[in-house]
């Protein structure tokens, strides 16, 4: 009976369970689903990118994988390398995705991610300069969704954050009589990551009420969403909050104050992970 | 590109918080927003253009908005409507589409990072600077019907 409850009146179904201040799948309004990280080439398996992660939150699966390649830089900033996000959301993740060019939340989702890592300085750009105005790295930062229940942006970076963190750069010298690049590929380093940013999202709900972490049912029950962005030292790397219901000044300071909480979750389980692939 | 694509999607989730979709069912609301020149705080000035244009046509609103860019200097002095040249010198850009309605957060978006409290700071100036736009759209409004 509660199936066709469900069905027929979905607002109706979860206000009921809102208003006793939990969710259907059992969570409390602040809780977030499982987060579990696979890093590197023996747990993921891309073995052909240069970094990889896969994030599952919950249900919400999303894979990323970084290639490096080398490139000229541009002429107007010629010590700065490149970094290009793309996320990707294909038809097998979801109902509402057709096969074809890039639809809007795609598209938004990659803009965002390209703000998140250029606010937060995460990597900067002239850490990735080979040879300043001849050779510089380009990482190619491919983000698919394999499963789409809700919370994509979360998701997608950090999924971003640990694939990176698992990225090694081989060391490239510039021959000084051809002048050609050399790739000694038995010589790696890892990338300098100097932020961690890590993203809380949330869903409105009637107006007033916040959860977090909201699945792909939720979202579309929801009146608006809100990411913040914030890195391990309590800034505010970004504020996304795209349309939907108002909020007062006093509510997105809830959310941030949970997005800060939700940082030292999220950075305890990457680092954790970290330590624990890397041979001793 | 992906930056179309992205502001598209803020300034239509914008209008659809305040618009009464349901009084016109079946119906498209089309807005289209051609840029002729790019002077600074484009975003909100893409806002304030989507909403005087919603009441020049008629429709029902639940609510007024405007849109407010914050630039947060270096030596932290927040400036209101910055121009090009202020954009690139600030550390941050802020820009919040505010509802004329208890001056609630309709839409925000940042480019650079501040801490919690420099963007509680220039939230408060944005709220203060919305006064300022809303009267331009009631004088606006009542120059356009006094001619008439």
């Amino acid at each position: 009976l509660s199936i066709c409850f469900r069905t027929v009146e979905p607002l109706e179904y979860y206000r009921r369970f809102l208003k006793e201040n939990c969710r259907p799948d059992g969570r409390e309004l602040g809780e977030f689903r499982t987060t579990t990280v696979n890093i590197g080439k023996c747990l993921c398996s891309i073995t052909t990118a240069d970094g990889s992660a896969l994030v599952k939150l919950g249900n919400t699966t999303v894979i990323c994988g970084v290639k490096a390649e080398l490139a000229a830089p541009a002429v107007d900033s010629a010590n700065k390398g490149y970094i290009v996000p793309n996320v990707e959301l294909p038809s097998l993740c979801a109902e509402r995705f057709r096969s074809g060019p890039p639809g809007e939340e795609a598209q938004a989702a990659s803009q965002f991610i390209a703000d998140v890592i250029e606010n937060s300085q995460m990597i900067v750009k002239e850490d990735l300069c080979i040879a300043n105005g001849k050779l510089a790295w380009v990482l190619y930062c491919d983000i698919i969704c394999l499963d789409y229940d809700g919370n994509l942006l979360d998701a997608s970076v950090f999924a971003l954050l640990a694939a990176l963190k698992n990225v090694q750069l081989p060391l490239v010298t510039i021959n000084e009589e051809t002048g050609l690049s050399e790739v000694n590929l038995k010589q790696k380093n890892p990338l300098i990551i100097r932020k961690h940013p890590v993203a809380t999202s949330f869903a409105i709900f009637d107006d007033t009420l916040l959860i977090v972490d909201p699945t792909a049912e939720e979202e579309d029950l929801a009146t608006g969403t809100v990411t913040i962005v914030t890195d391990e030292e309590g800034r505010l790397c970004s504020v996304h909050k795209p349309g939907g219901s108002p909020l007062t000044g006093a509510k997105l300071q809830d959310c941030i104050t949970r997005a800060i909480t939700r940082h030292k979750e999220v950075k305890k389980l990457i680092d954790k992970v970290i330590k624990s692939i890397t041979p001793k | 590109g992906v930056l179309e694509r992205s502001r598209e999607q803020l300034l239509r989730q914008t209008c659809e918080a305040v618009l009464l979709g349901v009084l016109h069912p079946r119906t498209a609301i089309s807005l289209v927003l051609q840029v002729l020149s790019d002077a600074g705080s484009l975003l909100s000035c893409c806002l304030n253009a989507a909403c005087m244009a919603l009441l020049d046509a008629g429709l029902p609103l639940a609510a007024l908005f405007c849109g407010v860019t914050c630039a947060l200097q270096p030596d932290g002095t927040i400036l209101l409507d910055p121009t090009a040249r202020q954009e690139q010198e600030a550390r941050a850009i802020l820009t919040f589409a505010i509802a004329s309605r208890e001056r609630k957060v309709l839409m925000a978006t940042t480019k650079g990072s501040c801490s919690v409290e420099e963007m509680q700071q220039c939230l408060a100036a944005a709220q203060s600077a919305a006064s300022t736009i809303f009267q331009f759209y009631r004088d606006s409004v009542h120059r356009r019907y006094s001619k008439c």
